[in-house]
């Protein structure tokens, strides 16, 4: 068997393969921060909040991590359709990715609440902080930094999970390259490429990701101590 | 005219649904048992402490492999792993190539979470059979396996929970599963909410056990 | 010692404002009683010093004080309030109470001065230039003036110490708890955090104290109590170290010196 290799394609439709990148990084950097705030609020309420909150958080958490994104994805893709919702592709897949890293952002920052000692919460009770004080001012940030590396793996995960809402029609980079290698018929190089896209987006995002740790956690910087 | 029975369905369009729920099983199956065929040497090579400069290599390719498939989605390694063996001009059916895909994917985590386990096992466990003069297989087979194995079931578990989950990535090379019958479903009968509310309970009602017997099991660990 | 001078002088002068009284109080957890109905008064500007053996209920009285513990019979009052009615503002409560650990608990994503600055910016609301003013301040009193934008984990357990003593402190509290907090502390640390306490009294401050250190506990206490089995064996004057009146005093005190 012989066969040769042709990435002949890659001047042809540079632009458009661009062009899957950048949507990939918009969907990604879209779906970050409101996956971690519904995380975040999530983990709270399932820990701190009133009996039906907690009852609330805790089968939205298993239900989203018990079933597939995609079964996910077109349930609110086709189910808006059919509520004559039209918010179009790129809403709709945000919206899933933050549903969907919401839920495991939720387990992280639970570990994260749930590790830091009694002792802090009641020190910082004793200095007659609120509940609410004590959360948002004392734990949170602790918490935060105590899981920060199992957060950005999952928003590396989560960035490689954009490649299926080309199924909604979303063409981010894995849509662009099914269009390509139709019109070419170059399969095999075509998705060769984009795999080594991603790696280096995945590499990517995670360097930035640990970047934005250094501003957020003013400690790490001044005592250089890794995470 | 067709019976209508549950949540707007007919019986055959249900039974569809469930013949795709067994498709699902038998590539989770596929994907875990050719992850275990990958996975098991990729966590030995990489676990190892010592060595010449073969295991050196041994290591250090391993690693690469788990960071390069960590780096790619698993719908990419899918179309990679169809296009790939279809140049070669065969004609593979959609199975083989999800199951190939699959046990790539399954196998780089598998390793990686097997070689936690294996270097979970303390230093001194090591020592201690060197020094009961076993020899390196003994070592390994004896005396640190039968404690890395027990460590292994939690997240083993909690894992073979992505795997059923992640089958549904083969829904973007045809493969016919839980996912791929539930949209072909929905493209005929336009009841998206109906449709994959089953879908997903089928996939829940198979990992949702496996969640909680992966949780217990830690549970029951870390008591220990 | 210019403590000694202190710890002569008599005790207990009841014209004084109580600050905090026992009566009768009695606290278990589960089927464990902890304290048996213990009473007990403190007076403004004493410094009382609970000592015994661990599992007497000292600790356990100490955390009444501020309700950390709540009790379950007796009554205990506290700066004017009854801990012993339902609907006690704790947080109230806890601005006039301070009270230091035997771990620190220093929060270690804070420097040493926003360990000091959070409550008052926070619970007294006051502005960001009055709370550096008021952390130099009481870091100085501690004797770490030079160590406010330190981490804490970039300080000796002393030093992390001294800014609890400085954060508790910063409340302007009326009375200060602390619970064995040199406990955790090598003994080339004990002295410069024994050394912040003692200064405290000097300058009238309400303090009771949990401690084994019992030299420090004779030379600086107005009232020294010794608990036993969830009660009060023992009380009196630093004296009562040198007198025990109880065999059971008699033998802590020839363990513990």
């Amino acid at each position: 068997m012989s066969y040769e290799f042709d990435f002949a394609f890659l001047d042809e439709y540079g632009p458009e393969l661009l062009r899957g990148v950048w949507l990939t990084l918009g969907m990604t950097a879209a779906s970050v921060l409101p996956g971690f705030l519904l995380g975040t609020l999530c983990a709270v309420g399932r820990l701190y909040g009133p009996p039906w909150v907690r009852r609330v958080a805790i089968v939205y958490v298993e239900a989203i991590r018990n079933t597939p994104l995609v079964i996910q994805v077109f349930w609110l893709f086709f189910g808006l359709a059919v509520l004559q919702v039209r918010i179009g592709a790129f809403p709709a897949a945000v919206l899933a990715l933050v549903i969907n890293v919401g839920a495991y952002t939720a387990e992280i920052m639970r570990a994260g609440f749930e590790s830091i000692p009694k002792g802090q919460v009641e020190a910082a009770s004793c200095l007659a902080l609120t509940r609410s004080q004590v959360i948002w001012g004392v734990q949170l940030p602790q918490a935060v930094e105590r899981v920060y590396p199992a957060l950005v793996s999952q928003f590396v995960l989560m960035m490689l999970a954009t490649s299926i809402m080309s199924q909604i029609s979303a063409e981010e980079l894995t849509g662009v390259a099914y269009q390509i290698q139709a019109f070419t018929f170059r399969g095999f190089e075509v998705y060769l490429v984009i795999a080594g896209i991603y790696v280096a987006l995945a590499a990517a995002l995670r360097l930035v990701l640990l970047g934005c740790a250094t501003v957020a956690f003013p400690r790490r910087r001044r005592l250089g101590t890794p995470l | 005219m067709p019976d209508v029975t549950w949540l707007g369905l007919t019986w055959d369009q249900l039974l569809f649904i469930f013949r795709g729920a067994g498709w699902t099983l038998v590539l989770s199956l596929l994907g875990f048992l050719g992850g275990t065929l990958v996975g098991l040497p990729l966590a030995l090579a990489r676990a190892k402490r010592k060595g010449g400069a073969g295991s050196w290599l041994l290591r250090h390719g391993a690693g690469a492999y788990v960071a390069l498939v960590q780096g790619v989605p698993l719908p990419v390694i899918m179309f990679v792993v169809y296009f790939g063996v279809s140049i070669g001009g065969f004609e593979v059916p959609a199975l083989a190539a999800a199951g190939l895909a699959m046990t790539l994917w399954s196998g780089a985590y598998l390793g990686e979470i097997w070689r936690g386990c294996i270097q979970a096992v303390p230093r001194t466990q090591w020592e201690a059979a060197e020094c009961l003069a076993l020899s390196p297989l003994q070592r390994f087979v004896h005396v640190i396996l039968p404690q890395a194995l027990r460590i292994a079931v939690p997240p083993t578990v909690g894992f073979l929970v992505q795997i059923v989950k992640n089958t549904s990535y083969s829904v973007v090379i045809g493969f016919f599963d839980l996912t791929y019958s539930a949209k072909v479903i929905n493209n005929a009968t336009y009841k998206p909410f109906q449709v994959f509310t089953i879908a997903a309970l089928i996939y829940f009602a198979i990992c949702y056990p496996m969640s909680v017997m992966s949780r217990r099991f830690e549970a029951r660990m870390r008591r220990a | 010692m210019d403590a000694t001078l202190i710890a002569d002088a008599p005790a207990a002068a009841t014209d004084r404002e109580t600050m905090v009284r026992f009566e009768d109080v009695r606290k278990a957890f589960g089927t464990v009683e902890v304290l048996r109905g213990i009473s007990l008064e403190v007076h403004r500007g004493d410094v009382t010093v609970l000592i015994g053996r661990s599992g007497s209920g000292k600790s356990t009285a100490l955390r009444c004080i501020n309700g950390l513990e709540t009790i379950n019979g007796g009554r205990l009052t506290v700066c004017g309030r009854k801990l012993h009615e339902p609907g006690v503002d704790l947080r109230a409560l806890r601005q006039e109470v301070g009270i230091v650990f035997q771990s620190y608990n220093l929060f270690p994503h804070l420097t040493a001065a926003q360990n000091v600055m959070l409550a008052p910016r926070k619970v007294k609301r006051i502005g960001i230039r009055e709370a550096r003013e008021l952390a130099r301040e009481v870091l100085a009193q501690v004797g770490l003036a030079d160590k406010a934008e330190a981490y804490p984990e970039q300080l000796s357990g002393g030093q992390q110490q001294r800014v609890a003593i400085a954060r508790s402190l910063a409340m302007h509290p009326r009375l200060i708890l602390f619970d064995e907090v040199t406990s955790a502390l090598d003994p080339e640390l004990t002295g410069e955090v024994l050394r912040v306490i003692e200064r405290l009294a000097q300058g009238g401050m309400t303090m009771v104290l949990v401690t084994h250190e019992m030299g420090f506990a004779r030379s600086v206490a107005d009232q020294l109590v010794f608990m036993h089995q969830g009660t009060v064996w023992e009380a009196g004057s630093g004296d009562i170290l040198r007198d025990p009146q109880t065999p059971e005093l008699r033998q802590f005190v020839g363990n513990g010196l």
